[in-house]
């Protein structure tokens, strides 16, 4: 959505409400409800969608001051979009210690409210001018990232087979980015340590892959650059993270269909043809993995999936999946390899999986 | 004892009129000698009992050599404690209580509205005090002023069932015979019937061996007041502010008594005037027989016995209150009793039949025109004199029965203005209008204040204490036998019936307070939260004007609009 397409939108809300408080009733502002029961999933689109679900916003004297902040937030993006500035979230809290009363006292008030608009005008929060504070994830492998020079706008090709033991780091927005590789595929994997394993040994030469750290549940930013090297370079993405429900539903699933909590924004954010590779519960059996007990939050968290995801009520092999982890009470962690032998994941555990990629969930 | 000094305390401004009734009173004091004299019997006769090894016994002969006849004065004199006199402090209460309420019962029965003074001024000696009690009165006839002021249990109510005050335990003169036993120095009275007639002044002792007055001074003098009684006592004494002071009493009379103007003078020259708040004076009460709930088997007997009435029927219409011939005769055809048998030839097991009856069959309560409450109104004048407050409420049960005697409660609050907040609320127990200061703890009143589930009424009360908040409760007894829990008549015993009555009452008040309260709330709530509503409009109107490029006149309408807005959905 372009930038004056969104000062217009939210010049138009504004109007909307004033015309309201000149007609004496009550204004009102209609975001979408955020959460899983308000979401499904569409398996042509391959994201989690809005049900259409709205939560409406009257101006009473319980919501004057929360409406009274929502409005100067629209009217602080308005300005970030007009004048092409960006805020962190964080700072967005601190301009609205200018507010006298209707200043946020804690961040996550803040960020509230800025996920309220984003929701109200359906675009991404950094449309708005507002950027996340999160880092975005790391990148190694077959990989040139096409940047801009800050200062002059020039092409800057940044190989990312070129860091040695370092990796190149995902930045906040991504839309400017191209791409080149002769990848084949793309790793995308939970955890940093496994990650420095493979970058060590330099398995994306040996694979031929790009290899990407997204350091617990995926960043918007590194979700949607997945999103954009799958697309554009026509590359197939494997998840490989724990074997254990947060790994599968938090990351693997945000990774792949986005969040129920923003959902107006999944379609950019999620990564449809991601496949998961492992570590899957007959991984544990078939690899003798040494295992934990499933924590009472997972338990309560696999059941929850399968009784409210969408995503997993629509597919059979993931419920299959869940029962398999649920009957045999344990989760494993994917570096629960290095049992057998620290490079054992390199030299057998992947390379056994990718030769059977029919068999990786969906 | 208890009965006894009350109803001296009433009779004696009024014995001018009955001279005659002396008689009847010496008889009393004859029966309380006697049974002294049993006590003292027995005493000696324990005594007696360990000293086996003495060779002597006694004989019933020599027993009878010491026994001899106490002076009810002399009784007095050495149970003190009994009457109000433990201490110093309590002394001068008992004395002033003592005073005034004869004062207030003298004039209420002349239809004067009372003026008392109270002035307290140091004695001769350190710890004495000389404390004077002036009235507006009718006056006192002179040849009675010796035998009222300086002889004990000289009074004529002791009999009747009639609402009194006299709540203190003795009378004035007991408080003299105290100033005589501590100081040396006789009682001191001016008294004046009328404008026309001189003012007779005497200085009074009591011979405590014989009870009888003796006159030390006799004199006729010039009293610049067209009538009234004044009464100058000098005592061992201790002067005190604070809980239980003679200031505390004089307040909480004047709020149950706002007919009364009070001027309080203390030893050190501070003056307090409790200002009259209405000029209605109590209702008149009249004497009444029994109530037949309240008779018990052993009185219905003896009341059988001693009835002049032919048949039963007519025994019972007659000699109990609110039993209507038919009412009568329902008894007795209950009691399976010939309504007109005699009434001295009912068997015990007759008797028994007929108490049952007469606690079966539905009768209506005593009247009540024996009973002066305060009213409602003059509860509530009385506490916004005295006390100033947010919420005054007051409630006069309908007249109940104990045991036969008719009684009626009234309670009132005041909540809020200048009460204190923090801590407790305070209780003003008052019987027949005068003040009780003494056990708190023990009395029924008490009781049914903590009882009461305060917290019902948007009060704070911890379990078994008293509610918590500006609030001062008052509860009222007005009967014409109060039920005290010892000869100190300090507190209200615990009959059902009583602590029931003030639970209903102080409900009631209950009620209207938490509609205050809750009423006070909800306006401070609102008040609240149009501040709120007006700390964030002006928000709404400034990110308005920033995203339409509004004027400034534009945003301060759109204030006024939305103001306008909320506070139509607020209401």
């Amino acid at each position: 959505m372009s930038k004056v397409k969104v000062a217009n939108q939210i010049k138009e809300t504004a109007n909307s409400v004033r015309n309201k408080i000149q007609r004496k009733s009550k204004p009102t502002l209609s975001f979408p409800l955020r959460s899983l029961s308000n979401v499904t999933y569409h398996p042509k689109k391959g994201f989690l969608e809005l049900k259409g679900k709205k939560k409406i916003r009257t101006l009473t004297v319980a919501t004057v001051k929360t409406f009274a902040q929502t409005l100067r937030m629209m009217s602080q993006a308005k300005t970030l979009v007009e004048d092409d500035e960006i805020m962190t979230k964080r700072e967005a809290y601190y301009v609205s210690k200018n507010w006298d009363d209707a200043r946020f006292d804690e961040q996550p008030e803040s960020d509230t409210v800025i996920d309220d608009i984003e929701g109200l005008f359906e675009v991404n929060r950094e449309q708005l001018g507002f950027i996340p504070e999160e880092k975005g994830g790391e990148i190694a492998g077959k990989l040139i990232v096409i940047d801009r020079d800050s200062d002059g706008g020039k092409p800057l090709r940044i190989d990312c087979t070129k860091f040695g033991s370092g990796a190149y780091s995902i930045p906040s927005s991504v839309e400017h980015l191209k791409f080149e590789t002769k990848a084949k595929f793309v790793l995308a994997i939970e955890t940093a340590g496994m990650f420095q394993r493979l970058v060590k040994h330099n398995y994306w030469r040996k694979a031929n892959c790009i290899l990407i750290s997204m350091g617990g549940v995926p960043t918007r930013a590194c979700r949607r650059f997945i999103r954009r090297i799958a697309d554009e370079l026509k590359l197939p993405v494997y998840a490989f993270v724990d074997c254990d429900p947060y790994g599968m539903f938090n990351i693997y699933r945000t990774l792949k269909v986005g969040s129920g909590n923003a959902a107006h924004i999944n379609r950019y954010f999620c990564v449809p043809n991601a496949r998961f590779l492992g570590v899957t519960p007959q991984d544990i059996v078939n690899y003798k993995l040494p295992t934990h007990p499933l924590k009472d939050v997972d338990i309560k968290r696999a059941k929850d999936a399968l009784k409210n995801d969408p995503f997993v009520q629509h597919y059979k092999p993931w419920q299959d999946a869940i029962k398999q982890l649920l009957d045999m009470g344990v989760r494993a962690e994917q570096q629960a390899f290095a049992v057998h032998n620290l490079n054992y994941v390199i030299e057998h555990y992947l390379p056994e999986k990718l030769a059977a990629r029919k068999t990786f969930l969906p | 004892m208890a009965k006894v000094t009350k109803t001296r305390a009433k009779s004696k401004k009024k014995a001018p009129k009955k001279a005659a009734k002396k008689t009847v009173k010496k008889k009393r004091c004859v029966s309380i000698k006697t049974k002294s004299k049993v006590i003292k019997a027995a005493t000696n006769a324990h005594e007696e009992a360990p000293g086996k090894e003495s060779p002597r016994h006694s004989t019933a002969e020599d027993m009878a050599l010491q026994q001899r006849e106490i002076s009810v004065a002399e009784f007095f004199t050495k149970n003190r404690h009994l009457l109000g006199f433990d201490n110093p402090r309590k002394a001068l209460l008992t004395t002033i209580k003592e005073g005034v309420d004869n004062s207030l019962d003298a004039c209420e029965e002349a239809g004067i509205l009372p003026d008392v003074k109270v002035f307290i001024a140091p004695g001769t000696e350190e710890d004495r005090f000389r404390v004077t009690i002036e009235d507006n009165g009718p006056g006192i006839l002179k040849t009675q002023i010796p035998m009222i002021f300086a002889k004990l249990l000289y009074g004529s109510k002791f009999h009747r069932l009639k609402m009194s005050r006299g709540q203190q335990g003795i009378g004035i003169s007991a408080a003299g015979m105290y100033g005589q036993l501590t100081t040396g120095k006789p009682i001191s009275i001016t008294s004046k019937t009328s404008q026309n007639k001189p003012a007779h002044h005497y200085e009074l002792e009591i011979d405590t061996k014989k009870n009888e007055p003796r006159i030390i001074l006799d004199e006729t003098i010039d009293w610049p007041v067209s009538r009234g009684t004044k009464v100058e006592i000098e005592l061992e004494a201790k002067f005190q502010k604070g809980r239980q002071s003679v200031q505390e009493y004089l307040e909480q009379t004047a709020i149950a008594n706002p007919h009364v103007s009070l001027e309080f003078a203390t030893p050190d020259g501070e003056k307090q005037v409790f200002k009259r708040a209405s000029k209605q004076l109590p209702v008149h009460t009249r004497e009444i027989k029994p109530h037949p709930y309240g008779v018990e088997l052993g009185v219905l007997i003896k009341m059988l016995h001693d009835t002049q009435a032919r048949t039963l029927q007519s025994f019972l219409h007659s000699d109990f209150s609110r039993i209507s011939s038919r009412v009568a005769r329902m008894i007795c055809e209950q009691a399976k009793v010939s309504e007109r048998s005699r009434p001295s030839r009912i068997a015990r097991q007759e008797a028994d039949n007929l108490y049952k009856a007469i606690n079966q069959t539905k009768i209506m309560n005593p009247q009540t025109d024996c009973l002066s409450p305060i009213g409602e109104e003059l509860i509530l004048a009385g506490l916004k004199k005295q006390i100033e407050a947010d919420l005054y409420t007051a409630v006069t049960r309908p007249p109940s029965v104990y045991r036969g005697n008719p009684f009626q409660i009234e309670a009132g609050l005041a909540y809020g203005g200048s009460l204190p907040v923090e801590g407790l609320a305070r209780v003003l127990r008052y019987a027949n209008r005068v003040p009780l200061l003494y056990q708190q703890s023990a009395c029924a009143m008490t009781r049914s204040v903590l009882n009461t589930a305060w917290r019902n009424y948007a009060l704070q009360q911890s379990a078994g204490a008293l509610p918590s908040g500006p609030l001062i409760i008052m509860v009222h007894m007005a009967s014409v036998w109060v039920p005290f829990t010892s000869e100190s008549k300090e507190a209200v015993a615990h009959y059902p019936e009583i602590i029931k009555e003030v639970r209903l009452a102080l409900q009631e008040c209950g009620r209207r307070l938490s509609l205050f309260i809750r009423r006070r709330r909800k306006a401070a709530e609102s008040e609240r939260k149009k501040a709120y509503i007006e700390q964030y409009i002006p928000h709404i109107a400034i990110a308005l004007r920033e995203m339409l490029e509004l004027n400034e006149r534009q945003e301060h309408t759109m204030v006024r609009q939305l103001t306008d807005v909320l506070q139509r959905s607020r209401s």
